[in-house]
């Protein structure tokens, strides 16, 4: 069995990460132009990993799968990015961040990392306003800041309600200069369906273009993963339809660890499902929580119109239960608040499945025009989806699925335990312990991108000279073969069902059997059930086409196939984790108030799993997780 | 509710396309557009047919991934994008034509996918702004006035769709680059490089073929991000701007 | 390539000698405009106008030359900026939306070329007098070529009055959407001033309209006779 070495730098918490890049090992400019990295993926980890190293002087291919760098779904973050600037003069430093975002996270992830994280935080504001990115201003010309959940101080850059679009657009911009001056090579369309590993290290990957079929071999000295999370395993997600785990799952079945799998971050703030038609949810940005006050009636099912529901017939519950964060709580715990209204029979809209985000309060004390400064477009938004008017009636809202803090294991350099595979982003594991806070997912991209792995890669590719492979080399044979066999399997079955169905089917059995809430029972009937779903999958399944041309169907079919796989691994991760903390709640495990129960004394570490081959169950490889600076506290939102 | 679909179908550039007629049925009011069109899309895979061809993605209009045209309008009915259409703004029973964008520039690729790689190219012409990243001076250094941040925000907002393009009767592209190039005029960080930016940004549009601009505002009717065409006024004024200093340095 | 000559092969370049020339003619028109309203104080007043606009000798070749390479360089890039787009969107759609686009943006061609059309027919009746040969020798009493009479007998016939009149509707319909965007393209507008620059220029367009009408119309109502 693999021992994990997390490759902590010694030393205060605070010097770790100044001490670390003092001392990294580097490569003189006139060496970098001899390597080649590949990175996979061009949201905000990608695209600024991406430029960033290209501007470095190493020669990059980024691929996507998208028709443009620009698509990536970072795109579609809302809020806004935190950062330690202090800039509000309310009491904000590293330290808090840090602690805010390890607190958050229920004291589950590293504390090395997260420091770094809240570090680097800074840099990242400068790094964007040179870029041009637009940041809402105050009216004498400084940054604005907002609050979010999870904090109590204002430390939320933001750009509308379309923050994740301007970071984006930056990186985007930045890359296009790379790809201008000819050190990136941009493959659009091209989606990564396996990882090629030579002699233990990542060196290549195979792609299909998805425009003509054809599959091509990539070999480089590096490969870097940012390909975002798997929350669309669920089908019905925040995600874009796009969203897949392919890269990373290949990436797992060549031998890197999949970590955390079962830490699911359900967003509280979306907008409610409407029919069994629909093919994904509308985040509302959590922002709303600032103006807006949650509440549902006090009486089961009272079938009352809101507005003549009155003051003292409302249960304002998040206010009640956490009076200190109020209806600012954290995500899991503002999410497990509403699934439990719910489940009282309390619940509001078709179904009873959704709770009331109220402005009225807002726009009484900032007056309909200051709200609609505030949140116009996703007013906007709401009306077009639902056909309501959140000025004049309670917007109704529901927790959906919406980041995922699993993902691939990796070290304090970002690297896997593949040497050579590095993972960024939304696709590692390394940052958010079990729960991301707000504005955080947006910080974790770009800095990752931007400030930490082009230190960290120095570390690697000093020890690669001379370790050129090649694209002939048979590791390149087998995998390009394997995919290809892959495909050709999905094209034979000749089925009438398409996919799409049955990743519905599956999204429906995890979110009932391993969503808001799990239980031993509930998990291990998932795991029953999803090897049924899967075979019938693999006799029913309709890709009508050809494997060597455009084919939406066959793209769609090879990513269920990975969902189904990686369904059965969360699954099993979450039965295995016998607690309960962040996103990740057991029933079994709970405070007779229905907090969530951790154990530290039994799972103060990180789940790895490692592949065993077809049919086998994976290894679970622990890394224990030592809080040397802080003490692990039990998360209290309430006072 | 029920509707009757004419749908372009082609297999790739090179082939003649055409319209193919399918009828929705039992399609539910509040379905999107684009759900409505996975429904079709799982039925034609019941009869082992070939789905029909288009692109999408984060499905809440942000994206710009979306490039159909429906009844004539590129990314349809209503602000937004296509994937904000929803199905309870047409009539039961009505005839809906779905067509891709038509623009010598965004070349078919299937069905209602096109391609639209010219976008990309026109911002590697110039479209940002050349900072190294770690050598950014604190982000407060520069105070930048609530009004300009504001407005240089709206013409940010662009998501680069293609839909000002394909609705413009010439395919002109001026709202996509006066938008990009206004985005940056207006902010200090984005001085230094104005007047290359706007002259190597509009040698790019023109060599990729795009019409040109005559004041039809088409592009600003269908525009999903409601940039105004006024960012084309502004288009136009940097590149004479530019143009007559490098004329006389 | 040269600075200059980029300009000039841009996309941007070739519309604003567009909207230049489309002004310098604009420029013509008012003045024409001016001097043939004089008209209104009799045939002193008209007369004297042609006969000191003639006696402005080489200036008057100076502007006349002017105006025609306005007019040709405003026509010529028309038609070259016309097949370029034509080139970029070789396909119409299926089913036709006007997408806000305005009757007299889109009829910017048509009304084009009924204005040239008529400018030719209008120098050959009224400059170079083919129409009616026998008007050259009209003179009035001091001597001087008797425009007033030439006007007045030109528009009494209903043909030419009413083909005047058309081609003024036209070159109203054509400055209704050419005064605006001509300064959209010398970037002189922005999102609020655009609709105020629509607006005034369509009420220049229809004064001109008016301006120009209101001769053969006063002929018709026998304001004006020999």
């Amino acid at each position: 069995m693999i021992e994990l070495d997390p490759k902590i730098p010694t030393g205060p918490l605070e010097k770790k990460w100044q001490h670390f890049k003092e001392h990294a090992k580097l490569v003189n400019p006139a060496n970098k132009r001899k390597f080649r990295v590949i990175v996979v993926g061009s949201g905000l980890a990608g695209a600024s990993a991406a430029a960033t190293l290209a501007e470095q002087g190493y020669n990059v291919d980024c691929f996507c799968f998208q028709d443009s760098p620009r698509r990536a779904h970072s795109i579609a973050a809302q809020g806004g990015i935190n950062a330690a600037k202090n800039y509000q003069n309310d009491g904000d430093s590293v330290w808090r961040l840090f602690y805010d975002t390890l607190k958050g996270g229920d004291f589950r992830a590293r504390e090395a990392n997260v420091h770094r994280l809240a570090e680097v935080s800074r840099n990242i504001i400068d790094q964007c306003v040179a870029q041009g990115v637009p940041f809402a201003r105050e009216y004498g010309g400084q940054l604005a800041n907002r609050s979010f959940g999870g904090a109590q101080v204002s430390r939320t850059f933001y750009a509308r309600g379309q923050t994740g679009q301007q970071l984006l657009l930056g990186a985007y911009a930045s890359l296009s200069h790379q790809i201008k001056s000819g050190r990136v090579k941009m493959h659009t369309h091209s989606e990564m369906l396996d990882l090629v590993v030579v002699d233990g290290h990542a060196k290549g990957i195979i792609v299909r273009n998805l425009l003509t079929g054809e599959l091509t071999r990539h070999a480089a000295d590096t490969v870097m993963l940012a390909t975002g999370g798997y929350s669309n395993l669920y089908y019905l997600s925040t995600n874009a339809r796009g969203c897949n785990t392919t890269a990373i799952w290949r990436a797992y079945k060549r031998g890197a660890l999949f970590a955390n799998p079962c830490y699911t971050q359900i967003h509280p703030t979306c907008i409610p499902v409407a029919g069994d038609f629909q093919s994904k949810l509308t985040l509302m940005s959590e922002s709303l929580r600032n103006d807006g006050r949650v509440w549902v009636p006090k009486k089961k099912g009272d079938q009352r119109a809101p507005q003549d529901i009155p003051e003292e017939e409302r249960d304002y519950y998040l206010e009640r239960k956490y009076p200190a964060y109020g209806n600012l709580a954290p995500r899991d715990i503002s999410s497990r608040s509403a699934k439990e209204v719910c489940d009282e029979g309390r619940g509001v809209g078709p179904g009873g499945l959704g709770v009331y985000l109220d402005f009225k309060d807002a726009i009484a004390r900032l007056g309909k025009k200051g709200v609609e400064e505030r949140y116009g477009n996703l007013f906007e938004m709401y009306e077009n989806i639902t056909g309501e008017n959140a000025y004049e009636r309670p917007m109704r809202i529901f927790p959906a699925l919406h980041y995922t803090m699993g993902g691939l294991w990796v070290d304090y350099h970002l690297m896997s335990n593949l040497p050579g595979l590095y993972v960024l982003g939304e696709a590692n594991f390394s940052d958010h312990g079990a729960n991301r806070l707000g504005a955080s997912a947006l910080m974790q991209g770009l800095a990752d991108g931007y400030f930490i792995v082009p230190y960290t890669l120095g570390e690697y590719l000093s020890t690669q000279f001379g370790n050129k492979v090649t694209t002939d080399s048979p590791e390149f044979e087998e995998a390009e073969a394997a995919v290809r066999g892959r495909m050709n399997r999905l094209l034979e079955v000749r089925g009438t069902v398409s996919s799409e169905q049955f990743h519905r089917e599956l999204g429906t059995l995890l979110w009932e059997k391993c969503g808001m809430a799990r239980s031993r029972e509930s998990l291990l009937e998932a795991l029953t059930e999803i090897p049924k779903i899967r075979e019938r999958f693999w006799n029913e399944v309709g890709v009508p086409g050809t494997g060597s041309s455009f084919n939406q169907a066959l793209e769609a079919a090879g990513r269920v196939a990975d969902f189904f796989e990686l369904g059965e691994l969360l699954c099993r991760d979450a039965l295995t984790r016998e607690e309960s903390c962040g996103g990740h709640f057991r029933v079994e495990y709970q405070l007779p108030d229905g907090e969530a129960l951790r154990n530290d004394d039994q799972f103060n570490c990180v789940h790895a799993w490692q592949y065993q081959g077809e049919g086998k169950e994976p290894t679970l490889i622990k890394e224990p997780l030592n809080y040397e600076f802080v003490h692990p506290a039990t998360r209290n939102y309430k006072h | 509710m029920n509707f009757h679909l004419r749908i372009w179908r082609q297999d790739h550039e090179k082939v003649k396309g055409f319209f193919e007629e399918i009828e929705a049925v039992n399609i539910p009011a509040d379905a999107s557009f684009l759900e409505m069109l996975d429904m079709v899309n799982n039925r034609l895979i019941e009869k082992q047919k070939v789905p029909v061809a288009f692109e999408s993605d984060c499905r809440e209009g942000i994206c710009g991934t979306c490039s159909m045209v429906i009844n004539g309008i590129p990314q349809g009915p209503g602000r937004g994008a296509a994937c904000q259409v929803y199905m309870r703004s047409f009539c039961d029973g009505e005839t809906i034509t779905v067509e891709p964008y038509r623009a010598a520039s965004f070349p078919i690729i299937k069905d209602l996918v096109t391609n639209r790689k010219a976008y990309d190219r026109i911002v590697q012409a110039g479209g940002f702004i050349s900072e190294h990243t770690g050598g950014a001076p604190d982000a407060s250094a520069t105070l930048i006035g609530k009004h300009e941040a504001d407005r240089a925000m709206d013409a940010a907002a662009c998501i680069g769709c293609g839909a000002c393009a394909a609705a413009c009767p010439n395919s002109s592209a001026m709202l996509f680059v006066g938008a990009k190039v206004t985005h940056l005029a207006l902010l200090p960080q984005g001085q230094p490089e104005r007047k290359e930016r706007a002259l190597n940004m509009v040698r790019a549009m023109d060599e990729e073929g795009f019409g040109n601009c005559s004041n039809y505002y088409a592009c600003e009717a269908v525009c999903p991000a409601n940039i105004s065409a006024s960012v084309i006024a502004t288009l136009n004024r940097e590149y004479v701007a530019a143009a007559c200093r490098s004329v006389a340095e | 390539m040269s600075s200059l000559h980029c300009f000039f092969n841009s996309s941007i370049g070739r519309k604003w000698i567009v909207s230049i020339t489309g002004l310098a003619l604009i420029g013509f028109i008012t003045v024409h405009l001016l001097g043939n309203l004089s008209i209104f104080l009799g045939p002193d007043a008209v007369n004297g106008y042609a006969a000191n606009l003639h006696h402005l000798g080489k200036l008057l070749w100076i502007a006349r030359l002017g105006l025609i390479a306005a007019a040709v360089l405003h026509i010529y890039f028309t038609m070259l900026l016309w097949r370029e787009n034509r080139q970029a969107h070789p396909q119409k759609y299926a089913v036709k939306q006007t997408l806000e686009t305005t009757l007299y943006a889109r009829t910017m061609r048509l009304s084009g070329l009924v204005v040239f059309g008529f400018v030719l027919f209008h120098l050959a009746q009224f400059t170079w007098e083919w129409v009616n040969p026998e008007s050259k020798e009209w003179m009035d009493a001091a001597g001087r070529h008797d425009v007033y009479r030439m006007l007045v007998s030109g528009f009494s016939n209903p043909w030419v009055a009413g083909f005047y009149l058309l081609s003024v509707g036209f070159l109203a319909l054509h400055l209704s959407h050419g005064i605006a965007s001509l300064f959209q393209t010398l970037g002189l507008t922005s999102e609020k001033l655009r609709p105020r620059f629509e607006c005034a220029g369509k009420i220049v367009a229809w004064t001109f309209f008016l301006g120009y009408a209101s001769i053969p119309v006063s002929v018709f109502l026998k304001l004006l006779s020999n």
